[in-house]
């Protein structure tokens, strides 16, 4: 069988965060054995609330931040036993805030062409072909080339970060929050770019966001993360049509369409957010679930796995014998 | 609209001056908000929904100037007050909430601190009163051992708990009008809809008017009585909420409503619909629509002169030439897969 | 306003942002007349062999004390009058100008490469590299500038260079803490997250990615700097231990004049007021182009 395309194998990473000036340190569980695998060809949708540790997966995967423990897989190799710059050629990241991920001194041209510069592709008017090509591909006009980032719109600045991240030629994106800073009509111009640009180039996409909208929409599969621990991880259809964790259906719950009349939903979950300095004992949802039991208090829910689906839960346990 | 509106706005305009030229955010809007409504202003950056809230509030920044035709709080001509007689209504009769819950709270005073001062400011009360006020609207808003509460201090609270003292705060007066700026777009999703269903029961249960201004049509189409959409400083469209939801007339509504995902009702992988272009620059006048330079229906027409609001019935109307029955059309063949 | 607002669907956002700085930069006052203060001092400092009209050097023992030229005793021929030597003070105004300009160059140079290049390391490195540079810095902080410049000259002897190389080596604590504060800030970005994520090196990172990114506030610095070394150069000829007489230095000649204040007060008044318009200069410069830089004004 041939290794997957990434691999997360049971990595964990804290941060130490000083609680004040007296205080003693603390360490911050920021992804607490996870494990995941992307699929060539697939759009893994990785959802989540704020502090749950998307982002930092987003960091290790792309080689920013190393894990403490477990490995993550290049085709079955190590990341950290392979050059950085063979690792940059093969993935890459697009971030959520096309105004800082631009630096602001450089024109587009010379933007979009740094990483050809850095792995010394072509000379000067390859680089320039290549540059503009590039360009013509993500839909940004070719008079952009001298611009500067701050004479873009927010759209016009995120299809230049999402030029410079395939300039390369990568075969994976890592996609943190690509839209959650743009509008709404410039977030179905990038969504449907990236889902042509996946199309055509072969990509493979993992898709960070909070948005389960724009995850059920570009998503193959869908991982979803509960304070640094992948709590449910299933197909795109499967998820989002029978949700089996509580805490995902609370998630898909919360997920406001736009359509009157149905009100407001009442997810039932309670109102205090876990510090994730002190998770709770047990399932670290038990304090929030509305279907918690005695059970769920005092120990961690077993990872069930089955055709593919994979489930966290004292309740699932149950059901699946 | 039902019942009396207890805020008229009139002809609302907000003119920033500038080095290069007049800046003109907001163009001439008209409302009404009647008590215990929920009216929606919804629109993408920059179409100056925000400094919609802050010109009816008498808070915006330095440079900007206001001006309106009529706006009238609560039989208040709100046009002629001067600064302290709006501090005074500010807090007390109409209360604000913000987007980012950490920089509205002030991290130097304890969270009781600041809910007592924002009723002692308004009323003749004692602190011990204020006190069990505070403690009274933070068991209301689901915050437990709310006496333990008050003595923390904002950053020791998450971000969905300091929206909720947010919200006490807005109600501690018990004002008669609320203006909420993106309350929830700072929150996770699952913590914006029990903020949301807060709000809302909240607004029952006192019978106040809420402005909500909110990028959001998720938001818009749950929480909603009335809308209003805003495009480049301007309404383009308003009406009840049912009603423009299932029927816009607008081409940018109509638009927008195309370019969200709709779990189960767009097609998973499919392209979404959307809307070229950039928003026009605003300085200066506007000279005919400002939307035709993204708009698939524009004509010649659209070029010229002013496009005033046509209305279709005395709580309906857009602002675009095409007739309602081509825009219901348009709409419907959209719609259509 | 009307139409072209409406030129193109992919137009830009600030078509004339040149034209903008352009009309900001002339429009601020304060930042106008200390550059076309500093350009005119520059203009005379270059100039100053076609300018003076006589050897700055040049002693005439019959000519000592002449009044400037507007005092009823005053001649032409010195304009500005002469010193206690008799020599042609213009001139000396003239030359003397290369010297403060030359120090307050060089001294906010050398502080402000080693300033920044610690203040980068820190702020980009963090943690030990962090504590190491912050404790050099505070060591820095608690040595009181005068006394060790004092103390080095008078060891070392006083001359032009060790008074640029002791300037230098103590004036760079300011740009130092400002450095590490913005790399810091500019480190957390995503611009150059993406810079690593494409395998830039540490280097390139530093010296591309951020370095000019914080630029407007080390130019801001270099100027309090500058004013600060040519102060300072004056303090320390003023007490014998900067530049050695007969160098034109502007604080050496308040220095020499000193004895003579009382009945000719211009030996004094001259070059105390060429120091204060440049280092006012100098300043009304920095402020405007910290002004100028802020991102509030952009609009």
């Amino acid at each position: 069988m041939t290794p997957p395309l990434l691999e997360m194998r049971d990595v964990t990473r804290s941060f130490e965060v000083s609680a004040g000036l007296l205080r003693r340190r603390r360490t911050l569980r920021a992804v607490n054995g996870v494990s995941l695998r992307l699929e060539k060809g697939e759009v893994l949708g990785l959802v989540g609330e704020s502090g749950c540790g998307k982002s930092t997966i987003a960091k290790m995967l792309l080689g920013l931040l190393p894990p403490q423990s477990g490995a993550i897989l290049l085709e079955g190799r190590s990341l950290a036993a392979l050059d950085r710059k063979a690792v940059a050629r093969r993935i890459q990241p697009v971030f959520q805030d096309p105004y800082s991920s631009l630096n602001p001194r450089k024109t587009v041209g010379a933007i979009i062409a740094l990483p050809l510069r850095v792995h010394g592709i072509g000379d000067r008017r390859e680089r320039r072909a290549r540059v503009f090509a590039m360009m013509d591909r993500v839909g940004l006009a070719p008079r952009l080339h001298a611009s500067f980032p701050s004479q873009l719109s927010g759209g016009q600045r995120q299809r230049v970060a999402i030029a410079r991240a395939l300039i390369t030629a990568p075969e994976i994106l890592i996609c943190d929050e690509p839209t959650s800073a743009l509008d709404v009509s410039v977030q179905s111009q990038i969504l449907n770019l990236l889902q042509d640009l996946r199309r055509e180039l072969g990509l493979t996409y993992l898709l960070i966001s909070h948005n389960l909208a724009v995850v059920e929409h570009m998503a193959t599969r869908v991982a979803v993360m509960y304070l640094g621990r992948i709590v449910e991880e299933a197909a795109s259809e499967t998820l989002f049509g029978r949700p089996r964790h509580p805490y995902t259906e609370a998630l898909l719950a919360s997920v406001l369409t736009p359509e009157p009349g149905l009100g407001l939903p009442d997810t039932g979950l309670g109102a205090a957010f876990p510090n994730p300095l002190e998770p709770p004992s047990g399932c670290a949802f038990h304090p929030r679930c509305p279907k918690a039991m005695p059970l769920c208090r005092g120990t961690p829910p077993p990872a069930r796995s089955k055709d593919g689906a994979r489930v966290e839960c004292h309740l699932c346990a149950a059901a699946v014998p | 609209m039902i019942g009396e509106p207890i805020l008229e706005v009139e002809g609302l305009d907000v003119v920033i001056p500038l080095l290069a030229g007049t800046l003109r955010p907001v163009r001439d809007l008209a409302f009404a908000v009647a008590r215990g409504e929920t009216f929606c202003i919804v629109g993408e950056s920059g179409c100056g929904k925000s400094l919609t809230a802050l010109a009816l509030m008498n808070l915006l920044p330095r440079r900007a100037r206001r001006s309106a035709r009529r706006l009238r709080f609560a039989g208040t001509d709100l046009a002629r007050l001067d600064e302290r007689r709006m501090a005074d209504l500010r807090g007390d009769r109409i209360a604000m909430i913000f987007q980012e819950p950490m920089t509205a709270l002030n991290p130097a005073y304890t969270i009781g601190n600041q809910l007592e001062e924002a009723m002692l400011r308004h009323r003749r009360v004692s602190r011990a009163e204020a006190r069990d006020r505070a403690i009274f609207l933070l068991e209301k808003v689901g915050i437990t051992a709310a006496s333990s509460r008050l003595r923390q201090y904002p950053h020791q609270l998450s971000g969905g708990l300091r929206q909720r003292v947010m919200i006490a705060m807005a109600l501690m007066c018990g004002p008669e009008l609320i203006i909420a700026d993106e309350p929830t777009t700072a929150l996770d999703v699952t913590i914006q809809a029990q903020i949301l269903h807060l709000l809302a029961a909240l607004q029952r249960e006192f019978r106040m008017a809420v402005i909500l201004i909110t990028h959001d049509l998720g938001i818009v189409a749950r929480v909603a009585d009335r809308v209003a959409v805003m495009y480049a400083g301007q309404i383009v469209e308003t009406g009840a909420v049912a009603d423009i939801f299932a029927r816009p007339m607008h081409p940018y509504t109509q638009g927008l409503l195309r370019c969200i995902p709709v779990p189960g009702r767009t097609r998973r992988g499919a392209h979404l619909g959307s809307i070229p272009g950039l928003v026009p620059s605003l300085m200066g006048e506007l000279a005919g629509c400002g939307f035709r330079n993204r708009c698939v229906y524009a004509s010649p027409p659209c070029a010229a002169g002013g496009i005033g609001l046509v209305p279709l019935s005395p709580q309906r109307a857009y602002r675009c030439l095409l007739p309602p029955r081509e825009c219901a059309a348009n709409a419907a063949a959209a719609a259509a897969p | 306003m009307t139409v072209e607002t409406f030129s193109g669907a992919e137009r830009i956002l600030e078509p004339s942002a040149g034209a903008l700085l352009r009309r900001r930069v002339f429009g601020h006052a304060g930042f106008m007349i200390g550059a076309a203060i500093i350009l005119a001092i520059l203009a005379a400092a270059l100039l100053a062999p076609w300018l003076a009209p006589h050897d700055p050097y040049a002693q005439d023992l019959t000519r000592r004390l002449v009044p400037p030229v507007w005092d009823a005793k005053g001649s032409w021929l010195d304009p500005l009058g002469t010193d206690q030597l008799g020599r042609d003070y213009l001139s000396r105004l003239l030359f003397g100008a290369r010297i403060s300009l030359l120090i307050g160059f060089s001294a906010a140079l050398i502080s402000g490469l080693i300033g920044t290049g610690l203040g980068l390391c820190a702020g980009y490195f963090g943690g030990r590299v962090d504590m190491v540079a912050s404790f050099v810095v505070t060591t820095r902080l608690a040595m009181p500038v005068v006394l060790v410049a004092l103390a080095v000259v008078a060891l070392a002897g006083g001359s032009l260079h060790i008074v640029v190389a002791v300037l230098g080596l103590l004036l760079w604590d300011r740009f130092a803490v400002v450095t590490r504060a913005a790399t810091h800030q500019v480190r957390q970005l995503d611009y150059v997250a993406a810079a690593r994520a494409t395998g830039c090196s540490t280097a390139r990172i530093i010296l591309a990615e951020i370095l000019p990114n914080i630029m407007n506030a080390l130019i801001v610095i270099a100027t309090i700097e500058m004013a600060n070394a040519i102060l300072l150069d004056a303090a320390l000829s003023f007490l014998g231990l900067g530049v050695q007489p007969p160098l034109p230095d502007w604080g050496l000649m308040v220095a020499e004049g000193k004895e003579y204040m009382f009945f000719s007060p211009w030996v004094i008044a001259i070059p105390g007021l060429a120091l204060f318009t440049l280092v006012l200069a100098i300043n009304l410069v920095g402020d405007g182009l910290r002004d100028l830089a802020a991102p509030e004004n952009r609009n």
